[in-house]
């Protein structure tokens, strides 16, 4: 990747990252940190990792944001709800949050390789095949640890919904067919 | 996405890149165009054909000067797709609702089609080219990793639906936009699984590679097409594709006997227009990836790279420009038949419930579409891979 290409979406990361942060409307909020999520794809495809790139915006950009995007609608959050200052004690832990990464960032900054020295890459760096393999010998069990973990946290918010959705269920004074529980119902729909 | 040996050799050269880019641009110039002009013949096809199926005329009024009357031809409504529809609604009032996020009103749209119209950069409209000492690879942009790419830019379809919705401060908007993005995305998984069973059959994720691996004959007669391969994830891909374009049978999200016109409730003249044209693509898209996938891409049963072998024994050598040019056209006249097939299903069948979508979405495609690459990945470890 030419070093001007790298400059320019670097900064538009930069623009992305700022715009998540600092705009009222959460919506825009969500754009902008779904701009930080393509412009990251790009940059791992520009550095070799073209298979990483394009599940990054599969994943992050085609269903999480999405999601985010859908959660926002349903609750129906309003559009400068979210910034309210929040106490001392928030803006303390999050000072030290902030310091902590700027000085981890700092760290691998300082100690990266000078450009001059990056050696270059294998021809078949970043394909899909050197990507499994990696996968599924030097970091199997991390892999299959964190797809447990993931299905472990699916099964958790079926369950949370199915007990919150039974609880709110006698109360709902709306007719059975529009009742929050006639989905989870195990009766058939017709 | 590394140039291969041949184009670097030409790439050494300065005149070499000059024409390599050229040939590039060439390639991307033709596709957009093709793109955008089978897209106005999908939407007279669907407006003439829709007529056909209701026992309707349709559309025979506009004429240009009245030449067509006088000179005693029947109207087919042609002047009123390709013309007169697009000037009237580019030159009708470009009307924002008030209290709308202007900038994100103005911007869907284009989030919709943009999408759409860059995944079209990997179809493979035909094999290898040749003139002098160029090699063309009729596929515009040759990715390593198409299929990936299609994932990602088909993903990426959901914000134009999702945010038009909410711009428009509108709630039949925001509703048709909500459940767009939740269509959109049970769908993509469905859509996921299908392409990839394709690829474990074939091994790569290129689709050139793909379309090559489908020539050839199975019992010296039947073209190695995937559908013979595939039969399951070609249906998956089918539905799930119609569902991503959000017609009929799936046009939850515009349902206009219940939201209006769903999400773009509140668009008028040529914003509206990008948003049709985003529908026209999609089914368009479909079209092309099934055929590269299912339907042999590019290939023409029996044609090789010298010409045709016919089962009995015969064969017609033919010059590399004839066969490349049969095999472009073969590959736009099957995206033509199963863009033709989508609008049909389009007229033929009710919409279906939320609730059917869901179901029909999350415990009948996922879970067939888990047992299909289950079973595609035992076949071909068992059979040595491909």
């Amino acid at each position: 990747m030419p070093q001007w290409l790298f400059a320019f979406l670097a900064a538009l990361a930069i623009i992305g990252a700022l715009g998540t942060i600092m705009q009222r409307n959460l919506v825009h909020c969500v754009l902008g940190f779904a701009l930080v999520l393509i412009d990251l794809g790009v940059l791992y495809m520009g550095l070799g990792a073209v298979t990483v790139g394009f599940l990054q915006i599969i994943v992050y950009v085609g269903a999480i944001m999405v999601l985010f995007l859908f959660v926002i609608w349903l609750l129906n959050v309003q559009a400068d709800a979210g910034v309210r200052g929040g106490g001392l004690g928030l803006k303390l832990l999050g000072t030290l949050g902030a310091a902590a990464l700027a000085a981890e960032l700092a760290a691998v900054f300082f100690h990266a390789p000078k450009l001059s020295q990056v050696r270059t890459i294998p021809p078949d760096f970043g394909s899909i095949a050197k990507l499994a393999q990696a996968l599924f010998t030097r970091y199997l069990v991390a892999f299959e640890a964190t797809s447990l973990l993931l299905l472990g946290a699916i099964v958790g918010a079926v369950g949370l919904a199915r007990r919150l959705a039974v609880q709110t269920a006698p109360a709902a004074a709306t007719p059975d067919r529009l009742a929050p529980a006639a989905n989870d119902a195990p009766r058939k729909v017709a | 996405m590394r140039p291969d040996a041949h184009t670097r050799n030409l790439l050494a050269s300065d005149s070499g890149v000059t024409i390599e880019l050229a040939i590039g641009a060439i390639k991307a110039v033709v596709m957009v165009l093709l793109v955008m002009g089978l897209t106005t013949l999908m939407l007279w096809f669907e407006r003439k054909g829709s007529a056909l199926i209701q026992d309707r005329i349709g559309a025979n009024r506009a004429n240009v000067f009245g030449l067509g009357k006088r000179l005693g031809l029947p109207n087919f409504g042609v002047i009123n797709t390709v013309l007169a529809d697009p000037v009237k609604m580019f030159t009708k009032e470009d009307f924002v609702p008030d209290g709308a996020d202007r900038f994100l009103h103005g911007l869907a749209p284009f989030l919709a089609l943009f999408p759409v119209i860059i995944t079209f950069a990997v179809a493979p409209m035909g094999d290898m080219l040749r003139i002098g000492k160029y090699h063309i690879d009729l596929q515009p942009a040759n990715l390593d990793v198409a299929a990936l790419y299609v994932l990602a830019t088909i993903g990426m379809g959901v914000y134009g639906i999702a945010l038009g919705g909410w711009a428009s401060n509108n709630r039949w908007s925001l509703l048709g936009g909500i459940r767009a993005s939740a269509q959109m995305i049970s769908y993509e998984i469905a859509m996921g699984l299908a392409i990839i069973a394709v690829v474990v059959t074939y091994g790569t994720l290129d689709l050139q590679q793909m379309c090559r691996a489908q020539g050839g004959v199975w019992f010296g007669f039947l073209p190695r097409w995937g559908i013979l391969l595939q039969p399951v994830s070609f249906l998956m891909l089918l539905i799930a594709g119609i569902a991503e374009s959000k017609r009929v049978p799936f046009d939850l999200p515009e349902g206009e006997s219940e939201l209006v016109a769903g999400y773009f409730t509140e668009y008028s003249g040529g914003k509206q227009a990008v948003f049709m044209m985003t529908d026209f693509a999609e089914v368009l898209l479909v079209a092309v990836l099934i055929t590269t996938f299912f339907f042999g891409g590019w290939q023409v049963p029996w044609l090789y790279r010298d010409g045709f072998h016919f089962p009995g024994g015969a064969a017609l050598m033919l010059p590399n420009i004839v066969v490349a040019l049969m095999q472009f056209v073969a590959f736009w006249i099957k995206v033509i038949i199963l863009s033709c097939l989508q609008i049909l299903i389009r007229w033929t069948l009710p919409r279906l419930r939320y609730d059917q979508l869901m179901r029909l979405g999350w415990k009948g495609l996922v879970p067939l579409g888990l047992l299909n690459l289950v079973a595609t990945a035992f076949v071909v470890v068992v059979a040595g891979g491909k």
